[in-house]
């Protein structure tokens, strides 16, 4: 294809744009109702992948140990623990300890567990970091096993719940990001339809003088792409624009060290980018499956 | 030159529109193919610019066969070939001047062949003057030579006309016919489907009439032959 071709496909491109106003805008919309949708959801899970990652690489199993337990027993339980080839590190955490932490983390209200000094009802702990996350829960369940031991406590429950909370928003972000491409996609070939059946003689006249199908289909794929890439353009904005304010004020009023959001930077970069080329997609995809059917004149 | 051998068409709804016609047409002649409404004249002329596939035989132009022809290659073979119909197919919102360059566009020729070469073939069907008119500015005489220049503006070595004066008067139909007597001098194969008897007795070429989708009559210098 010639550079001047080009032009005039872009040209023709932009021209059927400005003159399908109403479905050009409904197209657009469309897009960007979708995109927007898209980005959201896309925000949230990579957020929520990022907490997930960062507390699996702090996890420890807390092991309770049995209050009868002689302090020999106890040392005998650290050094099978040692045993485990999974663990890293082991931090033997005296009762009198533990209530002192607990009191002080409660601040004025504390005093009034002071009276808990006389008798304690905590277990002296160990405090175990096994090598790899993953491994975290094998290392729970084979302390478990082992005599002296109360209990073993891990973050199990926000684990499940977290992963749950994934799962279930990649899902509803999945089912409605795919019922919405298709409804932009099938607008856009609606819009591009509306484009070819006005050009119908134009394009059967095009074929007549010997026009190759490839020269006849460029101006409304690059109509279909125009479309998307507007209709991308609105959503980018809003989101990088939300997601940046959404994150300066979040950062100033949390100290929570779970959530701690993804910058905004790379993350709205990426983002940007995915949404731009998903418009892109569904305008291209639109338009090719409007002019498809049209040309075999 | 145009050879077809022994072709046939028959439409998916069983319509037998061409039954076995065998024809071959030189290069450079004027051949004028008539006969009765249904006749099976249409498809014969659509069949020679691969509108329509034949169901049975062989049909070439300048040696490509048609009815084997790819797709892909449909448009090249008609670069070489101008079509005219009876409803001008002009574009309304082109200017004259635009919608003969249209077809050279089309063809990625360069802007400066575009605009040399227009201009000298509105000249040549006398329509200089109005090269900036719209297509509704003109009379049908007028809107017709404009796609006749369409048809001829890559020189192409054949001009199939499908009923090229039958919305015309015959005042302006003569005018359209001394056009296409000048091309074919200049060295175009002409092939015209029509219904006009007085043209046909009146200037003289090869004529073919076909008559239930088979010849019924091939004679040079022939008459229509039929009652309109």
């Amino acid at each position: 294809m010639k550079a001047r071709t080009g032009v005039r496909h872009m040209k023709e491109g932009g021209k059927n744009i400005v003159r399908n106003g109403w479905m050009t805008f409904a197209s657009v919309s469309a897009v960007t109702v979708m995109l927007f949708v898209v980005g959201t959801f896309l925000l949230m899970i990579l957020n929520i992948n990022h907490f997930a990652d960062s507390l699996e690489s702090d996890v420890e199993v807390r092991v309770f140990i049995d209050r009868s337990a002689e302090a020999s027993s106890q040392t005998a339980l650290e050094s099978s623990i040692h045993e485990i080839s999974a663990v890293e590190e082991v931090e033997y955490i005296p009762r009198e300890e533990g209530l002192e932490t607990f009191i002080a983390s409660l601040g004025d209200e504390g005093e009034y567990f002071e009276t808990l000094r006389e008798e304690n009802p905590l277990n002296d702990v160990f405090v175990v970091q096994a090598a790899e996350p993953q491994q975290t829960e094998l290392v729970a369940e084979e302390i478990e096993a082992m005599q002296h031991v109360e209990k073993t406590e891990y973050g199990q429950d926000i684990f499940e719940q977290l992963f749950a909370a994934t799962d279930f928003v990649r899902i509803v972000g999945l089912v409605l990001i795919l019922g919405l491409m298709f409804t932009a996609i099938f607008l856009i070939a609606n819009t591009i339809k509306l484009t070819i059946i006005a050009r119908k003689t134009e394009i059967q006249i095009m074929k007549l003088v010997g026009a190759t199908n490839s020269f006849i289909r460029w101006p409304f794929f690059i109509e279909g792409l125009l479309l998307g890439v507007f209709g991308a353009a609105v959503p980018i904005i809003i989101l990088s624009y939300g997601y940046t304010r959404f994150y300066e004020a979040i950062g100033e009023a949390t100290g929570l060290e779970f959530f701690d959001f993804l910058p905004a930077g790379p993350l709205l970069v990426q983002t940007s980018l995915l949404l731009l080329a998903i418009g892109a997609l569904v305008g291209v995809w639109g338009s090719i499956m409007s002019v498809r059917k049209f040309l075999r004149v | 030159m145009i050879e077809m051998k022994d072709v046939w068409k028959t439409y998916p709804n069983g319509v037998m529109a061409v039954n076995g016609i065998s024809v071959y047409i030189k290069k450079g002649e004027f051949v004028y193919v008539v006969g009765p409404s249904g006749a099976g004249k249409s498809t014969f002329v659509k069949m020679m610019y691969r509108e329509e596939r034949p169901t049975r035989g062989e049909i070439s132009i300048n040696g490509s066969n048609l009815a084997e022809m790819k797709e892909k290659k449909v448009p090249y073979l008609r670069r070489n070939m101008g079509i005219v119909f009876q409803d001008f197919k002009l574009l309304p919102s082109m200017t004259v001047f635009e919608n003969v360059a249209f077809a050279m566009e089309v063809i990625e020729a360069s802007k400066a062949n575009i605009r040399k070469r227009v201009m000298n073939v509105l000249d040549i069907v006398r329509l200089k003057n109005k090269a900036r008119f719209m297509p509704h500015e003109l009379s049908g005489g007028e809107q017709q030579r404009v796609s006749i220049a369409r048809a001829i503006v890559n020189s192409p070595a054949v001009l199939i006309a499908d009923e090229p004066t039958g919305n015309l008067d015959i005042e302006t139909s003569w005018e359209i016919m001394h056009i296409l007597e000048e091309i074919n001098e200049r060295g175009t194969t002409v092939v015209m489907a029509t219904h006009n008897r007085e043209i046909v007795n009146n200037m003289r070429k090869r004529v073919i009439a076909i008559e239930g989708g088979r010849i019924s009559r091939d004679e040079i210098r022939g008459r229509y032959g039929y009652e309109s």
